[in-house]
């Protein structure tokens, strides 16, 4: 990219207000900067003190690393207009992949680390009110008349866009009718949204406070955290039979880190993500570890069920799964036209 | 004859133009260029297709009647507000003053998570609404009833400096002439204050049309009924399509112009008339 289309677009951004404002941040050396989604605010606020001592103890250097949290599309889109990040922990592949087609980040970086950099997982779960009243088990529950259901938007939302391909995988490869089935499932279930939000954060909002909704499509790790949050009195967490295997994967952001000599220390970090320490620190907070030690340890906390992935020949990969479902004239959007 | 040259407090003519120019140009200028120049990438076909799409049409006549319907309500009652405050003395005249400007100064998602707490089904006004049918948030007329609450000062204060200066004794002659109450407010106030209130209603438009904070959270964002325009920029966005994305801004600004531009002529003709 050069530097005129760079600054154009940082011009642009901040003529649409989209709050592109976060310019090229000088840092000085012995910082990080781990630019990532909105769930993962207390995750790594623990991770990084647990890094900096690592580091220390490794190679008698202080490092202070930085988390900056915002919605998956809208931080990617902050790299790739510049913001300074070493490390990008995002809640798609997709967002590393779009900051890969513009050159900051190498084509092969899923490949670079171990289960497609992705160092922990989650997963989609129903939150509901206290007691079930509504008897929501599984998917096809949730088209029972009455029901009203809390899901953000996927345009705007990575955490949405695993919901809505849950619910997808679910209707192919359970329903009898494939993908003519899931397409008049999906249809049906986003009748029964009366508010889209634009984030997982905002849709945990309407369904916690606003007392939006029977259920709320959620992940894993949102969903205990409003449930230690807002009290085990007032909600159930459901396990659906069948879900995705949500993996947010993390890459080095190498342009960024070659420009500023931080690739050893942004290299380091991420690994710190695979280590026992930093799996058992993503366990702590809802998040599924890799590592089986770990997740043994956890116990009871990951209920195992019978999951799908992005890579599912039904999905085809992030690339054609969001062509196919999310960009513009795609099946979401079809969804929303009238007269269907 | 050679006119006195007038002693201004500001230092010449062409420095302030120079520095007023440097400032809109940084201001307004160049962003509006970026927004004109990126578009261009989609072609002329391509940017029709872009902005013409349903959901599109959709989210820019939710945003613009919307507008205009909350700005129309903000009318009158933004009269009685700048009324009440200039012609009449009571206990606690200055605070109620002081709340009209509330809404410049609040954090426009502060007043978005307000409204939504207070109209939401479960809110203290949603409920009993909902208990007789009406639902205010995650609807149009949520969407109208937060852009209602940022254009609010716009009227009130544009209309209330005019008011302030047109004199008692304008009334008190058309009084003394036989005119009612009612012909004394038709023919001669409401004339006087019909650009103010014009100019209040347009800039209340605009400032409404382009409100994302706060109508945001009680809009529902439903595609095709409750989703308004600048979501839709943000969508796009999200997408990595800096083009589309400029494309609804750009079209939005063209509407905009072309609104305020017939208000002005409007207040043109009336002037005349």
């Amino acid at each position: 990219m050069t530097l005129s289309s760079l600054s154009r677009r940082a011009v642009l951004g901040s003529a649409l207000g989209g709050g592109v404002a976060l310019a090229a941040r000088a840092q000085g050396a012995g910082q990080l900067l781990n630019v990532s989604y909105d769930p993962t605010r207390e995750f790594y606020r623990e991770f990084n003190s647990l890094f900096a001592e690592q580091w220390k103890a490794k190679t008698g250097q202080g490092i202070r690393a930085n988390a900056s949290h915002g919605g998956s599309g809208r931080q990617a889109r902050a790299v790739i207009d510049g913001l300074q990040a070493d490390v990008v922990t995002l809640a798609l592949a997709y967002d590393i992949d779009a900051i890969a087609e513009r050159g900051l980040i190498n084509a092969d970086w899923q490949q670079r680390l171990p289960h497609n950099s992705s160092p922990y997982t989650s997963t989609i779960v129903f939150l509901v009110r206290k007691g079930n009243p509504k008897k929501l088990a599984d998917w096809p529950d949730l088209l029972k008349p009455g029901v009203s259901i809390v899901t953000p938007n996927p345009k705007t939302s990575g955490g949405a866009r695993w919901n809505y391909l849950a619910a997808w995988a679910w209707a192919v490869k359970k329903s009898s009718g494939g993908e003519q089935a899931a397409r008049s499932f999906l249809t049906e279930m986003f009748r029964k949204v009366p508010v889209l939000d634009t984030g997982a954060r905002g849709a945990t909002t309407s369904f916690v406070q606003r007392g939006q909704g029977d259920v709320l499509l959620a992940w894993e790790n949102e969903a205990h955290l409003a449930f230690a949050e807002f009290g085990a009195d007032q909600f159930d967490i459901v396990y659906p039979g069948f879900s995705i295997l949500a993996e947010p994967p993390v890459a080095v952001v190498d342009r960024n880190v070659d420009r500023r000599g931080t690739r050893a220390v942004a290299e380091a970090y991420l690994q710190a993500l695979y280590t026992p320490e930093g799996q058992a620190l993503a366990a702590k907070h809802f998040y599924r570890p890799r590592d089986e030690a770990a997740l043994a340890a956890a116990g009871s906390r990951f209920p195992r069920i019978e999951m799908t992935t992005i890579d599912d020949p039904i999905f085809g990969g992030w690339k054609k799964a969001q062509a196919t479902h999310f960009d513009d004239g795609g099946e979401f959007d079809r969804i929303y036209q009238p007269g269907r | 004859m050679k006119r006195p040259r007038r002693r201004d407090p500001l230092p010449g003519f062409g420095l302030s133009l120079g520095i007023t120019l440097l400032w809109l140009g940084g201001l307004v200028l160049v962003p509006l260029l970026a927004l004109l120049l990126r578009p261009l990438e989609l072609g002329p076909l391509g940017f029709w297709h872009s902005v013409t799409e349903p959901r599109v049409l959709a989210s820019l006549r939710l945003s613009f009647l919307g507008a205009l319907a909350a700005s129309a309500v903000n009318l009158p009652l933004g009269l009685l507000v700048a009324w009440v405050l200039v012609r009449y003395r009571f206990p606690g005249r200055r605070l109620l003053d002081g709340m009209v400007d509330l809404p410049f100064a609040l954090p426009t998602a502060v007043a978005g998570l307000a409204l939504t707490a207070l109209y939401a089904p479960n809110g203290w006004l949603g409920a009993p609404l909902a208990a007789l049918g009406v639902k205010v948030a995650y609807t149009p007329l949520g969407v109208a009833l937060a852009m209602g609450f940022v254009g609010l000062p716009f009227v009130v204060r544009t209309v209330e400096p005019v008011l302030r200066d047109l004199p008692l004794e304008a009334e008190e002659a058309a009084a003394t002439l036989g005119a009612t109450r009612w012909q004394a407010w038709w023919r001669v106030v409401l004339p006087a204050l019909a650009p103010a209130l014009l100019a209040g209603f347009a800039m209340a438009s605009a400032r409404a049309i382009g409100e994302y904070g706060s109508v945001i959270f009680i809009a529902g964002n439903t595609p095709m009924w409750s989703e308004i325009a600048p979501l839709l920029i943000v969508v796009r966005l999200e997408q990595f399509d800096y083009a589309g994305a400029a494309a609804v801004g750009l079209a939005m600004l063209a509407l905009s112009f072309l609104m305020l531009l017939g208000l002005s002529l409007m207040n043109r003709l009336w002037r005349r008339a």
